[in-house]
């Protein structure tokens, strides 16, 4: 039944891209139907990461693609924006994986690593012969990172790190953890770590059981008297704000990636409806019914790729506030999981078994809703801006 | 090795539902979605591979407008080292020896050793690569699946014929050779190529840069004209087989026995 993905443009959004937004929107989807899209379902199925992409990734310039300079694509944040809608469209769990390398992981290297620390990490990272990952949640400290209870403490020519992280994705392949801990000797002040996984005293544990984003490594990390140089530090980095800027990274490629599963979504429930046919041996598509949801997907659809444009053109001219990334991100991942359980919906019995795309990305979804900030803090972030009261 | 390869920009037929347009003398170009030829894009990788081998640069070139520039874009991010835009309002409506000869003029004006197209435009007759070869008196070889660079200014090409066999060539340097499909596996165009091409500039050559008499291309010059488009008529060749599911199997099984299909 599948027929080749053509993208969903129903106001001629294209018109609203450039040459070169476009380019990068049609490779990225080109390699990912080619590379992602067949192996995905059984990745899925498997509970594996499709490892054999980290190196085609890295050379294709997907990570760090915002950044510029040190082997760093350079792209502009609506292009990066594009092409984690690619990636998402294949797979929830490819995306973040790309995420946290690029927005959690590179970006703060970027934004607060000294110079020995750029040279040393982004060319490699930005070729995927380094991997990295992001601890900054812990298991009491979720949309709460300032109850973290992680420590940092000097002592002599070193830092010592001891605590918790949880639900890190890539954690148990990382050579690299960009570790949050309060420093004893500032005040507990937050301040970021390059940890490098093969020291003593830390170790990753995979979650097992996920019901979601089963096709991304997802771990626990436990830092055990860490001992790291002081040249590991984060120079830059300091108070919650650090953390939460590269948070502001990342979400922001979710509110594209959210509608490059919605697209897929989308695209499967369409093709359905127009074969499966059922009563007078009409197609579905012809049932008013699985109108309204086809038209409320497509609408929705396009207001999600307008709303993230928009936040990408001020993001690429220095104006996008986190409430705007938040509102996207927020919008978006609400609008791309409604759209999978219509789909699901729509595709009758056949919505739950793996033939199709559609559960796969309700189940991720689930995550995406709740990871990098939760739909409800999202809607607190725009409720203090709106009206200058925290309510947190 | 100075390597030129000509592109073209055509409706991306996997993309595009091609209808007729109501005059009937073109397809509906309203909202197609256009990419690279195919072979073009192999013509490309292969290129880039000899001269990464071999040492030597890779122009890109298309006849069109300005909206044709993208395709050149892309073949620069994939690793072409220049592109050229032979664009004029004269051009417009050239038939295949037209686009020849607008060719030929900017190969007189460069110095190129080889000229690869692909085999065909998606939405052509695979003319120019012959004809360009001609009107430069150049050697030409078609449909060509493999080359290796010779020493003394010569190559080694191989060509798929009837039946699946090869056949091997030598042909002299300066040549042009069309790109058969499979040749190679063109890469994929990465980030940070789109990044590092975005700014470069792409010349321009029209009828007065390249010397070419506005008379012998376009419209002016085409001796070849489309008159009619059309879909045709569907013919009497399918059978549809009634019945349930089973009965219908039943009666399939029967014909490819009857036509041979399964013993």
């Amino acid at each position: 039944m599948a027929l080749k993905f053509k993208g969903v443009d129903f106001i001629e959004f294209d018109t609203l891209l450039n040459d070169d937004e476009r380019l990068v929107r049609d490779n990225t989807r080109k390699f990912i139907e080619e590379n992602l899209v067949p192996v995905i379902e059984q990745c899925n199925r498997d509970g594996r990461f499709p490892k054999e992409l980290i190196k085609p990734m890295g050379e294709l310039g997907f990570y760090g693609a915002g950044l510029k300079g040190y082997g760093c694509a350079g792209m502009s944040s609506v292009e990066y924006g594009l092409m984690t809608q690619e990636l998402e469209r294949g797979d929830s769990g490819v995306r973040s994986f790309v995420s946290v390398q690029s927005g959690l992981c590179m970006y703060p290297i970027s934004a607060f690593g000294s110079e020995e620390q750029k040279q040393k990490y982004l060319p490699k990272m930005a070729l995927g012969e380094i991997l990295g990952c992001f601890g900054l949640t812990e298991p009491d400290a979720g949309s709460n990172p300032s109850a973290m209870r992680t420590r940092a403490r000097k002592d002599g020519n070193e830092y010592v790190l001891n605590g918790e992280k949880m639900w890190i994705t890539s954690g148990s392949i990382a050579d690299i953890a960009i570790i949050w801990a309060k420093v004893e000797n500032e005040d507990n002040l937050i301040r970021g770590f390059i940890v490098e996984t093969d020291r003593p005293g830390f170790k990753a544990a995979d979650v097992h059981g996920k019901w979601s984003l089963r096709a991304s490594v997802t771990s626990s990390l436990s830092l055990q008297d860490v001992r790291i140089p002081l040249d590991n530090l984060l120079p830059g980095s300091g108070g919650l704000k650090s953390p939460l800027s590269c948070l502001n990274q990342a979400r922001y490629g979710i509110a594209w990636g959210a509608i490059g599963a919605a697209m897929a979504c989308y695209d499967c429930s369409l093709q359905y409806s127009q074969f499966r046919k059922q009563f007078r041996d009409q197609p579905i598509a012809s049932h008013q019914l699985v109108q309204e949801k086809l038209v409320w997907m497509i609408s929705e659809i396009t207001k999600a790729q307008l709303l993230a444009l928009q936040v990408g053109r001020l993001k690429d001219v220095g104006k996008a506030k986190p409430w705007h990334v938040s509102m996207a991100k927020r919008n978006n991942v609400w609008m791309a999981l409604e759209c999978a359980r219509m789909g699901r919906d729509i595709l009758g019995g056949n919505g739950i078994a793996d033939e199709y795309p559609i559960f796969r990305h309700m189940a991720n979804l689930e995550s995406v809703k709740t990871y990098e900030g939760t739909h409800d803090i999202h809607t607190l972030i725009i409720g203090e801006h709106i009206t200058g009261y925290a309510a947190f | 090795m100075e390597i030129l390869v000509c592109v073209r920009r055509v409706p991306d037929t996997s993309e595009n539902e091609i209808q007729l347009s109501s005059a009937g003398n073109d397809i509906e170009r309203d909202d197609l979605v256009y990419s690279v030829n195919e072979p073009d894009n192999y013509a490309v990788e292969e290129a880039i591979q000899i001269a990464a081998n071999a040492g030597g640069n890779v122009t890109v070139v298309t006849v069109g407008s300005e909206e044709d520039e993208e395709v050149l874009r892309r073949e620069m991010a994939m690793g072409a080292n220049q592109g050229v835009l032979l664009s004029d309002d004269a051009f417009a409506g050239s038939d295949g020896k037209g686009i020849a000869t607008i060719l030929k003029a900017l190969v007189q004006k460069g110095h190129y050793d080889l000229v690869l197209t692909g085999t065909q435009a998606e939405d052509g007759g695979a003319q120019v690569g012959g004809m360009l070869a001609a009107l430069l008196d150049y050697p030409f070889a078609s449909l060509v699946n493999a080359i290796t660079v010779l020493d003394g200014g010569k190559l080694k090409i191989s060509r798929e014929i009837e039946g699946g066999n090869r056949e091997m060539s030598e042909i002299d340097l300066p040549c042009v050779l069309s790109i058969q499909t499979g040749i190679n596996e063109p890469r994929y165009v990465g980030m940070r190529g789109i990044r590092q091409v975005a700014s470069v500039e792409i010349p321009t050559f029209g009828t007065s840069d390249l010397g070419v008499d506005p008379a012998s291309v376009g419209t002016a010059g085409a001796k070849v004209k489309r008159t009619d488009y059309f879909m045709p008529v569907l013919g009497k060749g399918a059978e549809i087989l009634q019945g349930s599911q089973e009965e219908i199997i039943d009666q399939l099984i029967e014909l490819m026995k009857a036509k041979g299909g399964l013993n």
